[in-house]
């Protein structure tokens, strides 16, 4: 048959892959603006679920202008106004060669091997440029998977005001209750670190004893979610800690004590 | 053309259904179906790749060198998925996030590859299209099937709307946690395969 031969063959093939492709690049070039303002939002409103600010119906932007956006450098807490919030990935920054930090096997509570040396933050200031709201993007190894979070604390960066993921591959209805509304709801209002500045916030086994002293800093556990709790205990500890946001906290609050504002 | 439109079409529901009878796809049922929401937009998403796939190969099927047939199947099919992936994730970001690498292996899903070699690369356009939607339809309903029974019985609701309160929320229904998992999704397919034969005798395979 005619349509068998070497030549034809070479003809049909080339023909197709020039055809597909030019239908797959025009499709990824028109769909892209529309992609990229979905994952904006996306983003935004995950941001605004873990503060607690989000609501149906509202708009996002809206909502979300009283956060400014700033870059922080992990190592001393200072916010580095060279380097543009909007570009800017921790993702990326973490896997590649020039930027991602190693980070030592025993400081890796949160399992996650490397680390950007940068992240952003988001902050509501009030008039006076005293901080409202401190959002954290938080993550690290659960069971199956690597969660990501944003970490919502109060004026006085100790009170968790919300903490929610918005990306994680726990099995649903086990590890993937960490969604769930009633159990995100606990945080709310516990403490984060204790008087001495210790991070305490843990994922408990079994239920929070109302009477015990230490309630403040203890959420309950998920049942058949274990290392999935664990994971999200150890993550808070890595990001709360020397090499997460401690340098950060540490700062403004020495700022604030000091009650200078620039 | 010894088919007729509405038997192409409606076949695959029932009689020759792709999961039941022709047992393809199998791999997508058990991944996606524990929420009603994902299995739709799945559901949707394969029947049109289907339809559209089918038709793109019935087009050219004169001229594909059977030397390189799969190859070029296998091309058209790879990216149909991407345009449809990009369109969800332009329009229904959500569900795509939820759906996440599934949307993407559509391409290795069997039905698709399947209904390409054995009917558009021998029929004409507009019967292969209904074909690709007949079958599509047929693995939407299985799907359907399987992610009530899981939601329900799983979670305790029919697209997101509470059915059943669970225990956990306030209610009275302890969830089947086995329900959340892929395994379920065979034994739900099992199940109706069985109901599927005894209702129709001649599916039954003799040795």
């Amino acid at each position: 048959m005619a349509k068998d031969t070497v030549s034809k063959t070479f003809i049909v093939a080339g023909l197709l892959s020039v055809v597909c492709s030019a239908f797959v690049s025009t499709t990824a070039v028109f769909l892209r603006p529309e992609q990229a303002k979905n994952k904006d939002l996306d983003r935004k409103k995950n941001i605004l679920q873990a503060a607690g600010l989000y609501e149906e119906g509202k708009s996002i932007e809206e909502l979300f202008q009283e956060f400014e956006i700033k870059v922080v450098d992990l190592a001393t807490g200072e916010f580095r106004n060279n380097i543009d919030a909007v570009m800017f990935d921790q993702r990326k920054a973490a896997k590649s060669a020039d930027l991602g930090v190693e980070i030592s096997k025993a400081d890796d509570l949160a399992g996650i091997k490397r680390r950007s040396p940068y992240a952003l933050v988001y902050v509501a200031e009030n008039e006076n440029g005293e901080i409202q709201q401190l959002i954290l993007p938080v993550h690290g190894k659960g069971l199956w998977s690597t969660l990501y979070g944003y970490l919502a604390l109060d004026a006085d960066l100790t009170t968790i005001d919300g903490f929610a993921f918005y990306e994680h591959g726990e099995t649903p209805g086990l590890g993937g209750e960490v969604d769930n509304p009633r159990w995100k709801a606990q945080w709310i209002d516990k403490k984060a670190f204790d008087e001495e500045g210790n991070t305490r916030i843990t994922v408990i086994k079994g239920k929070v004893d109302p009477n015990s002293p230490d309630r403040q800093y203890q959420v309950d556990g998920l049942s058949g979610a274990t290392i999935t709790t664990r994971g999200v205990s150890s993550l808070l500890h890595y990001w709360l800690g020397k090499n997460g946001f401690k340098p950060l906290l540490d700062r403004i609050r020495s700022k604030e004590g000091k009650n200078e504002h620039d | 053309m010894t088919d007729k439109p509405k038997n192409v079409v409606l076949d695959p529901l029932f009689n020759n259904n792709p999961i039941a009878l022709q047992v393809l796809g199998i791999c997508s049922a058990l991944a996606i179906t524990t929420k009603l929401e994902t299995v739709i937009v799945m559901a949707v998403a394969v029947t049109v790749v289907l339809g559209l796939t089918n038709s793109a190969i019935s087009l050219i099927r004169n001229h594909i060198p059977g030397s390189i047939r799969i190859i070029v199947q296998m091309t058209i099919i790879a990216s149909m998925v991407i345009m449809v992936d990009l369109v969800l994730k332009a329009y229904a970001y959500n569900i795509s996030k939820q759906l996440s690498i599934f949307v993407g292996l559509i391409i290795t899903n069997c039905i698709i590859m399947g209904r390409a070699e054995a009917f558009a690369m021998s029929h004409p356009v507009g019967i292969s299209f209904l074909d690709g939607i007949g079958n599509g339809l047929g693995y939407s309903t299985i799907l359907i099937v399987v992610g009530v029974f899981r939601e329900l019985l799983g979670s305790g609701r029919l697209h997101g709307q509470v059915i059943l309160p669970l225990s956990t929320e306030g209610g009275w229904y302890v969830s089947n946690g086995l329900m959340l998992l892929p395994p379920s999704a065979f034994f739900i397919i099992g199940l109706y395969i069985w109901a599927l034969r005894t209702w129709k005798k001649d599916q039954i395979e003799r040795n």
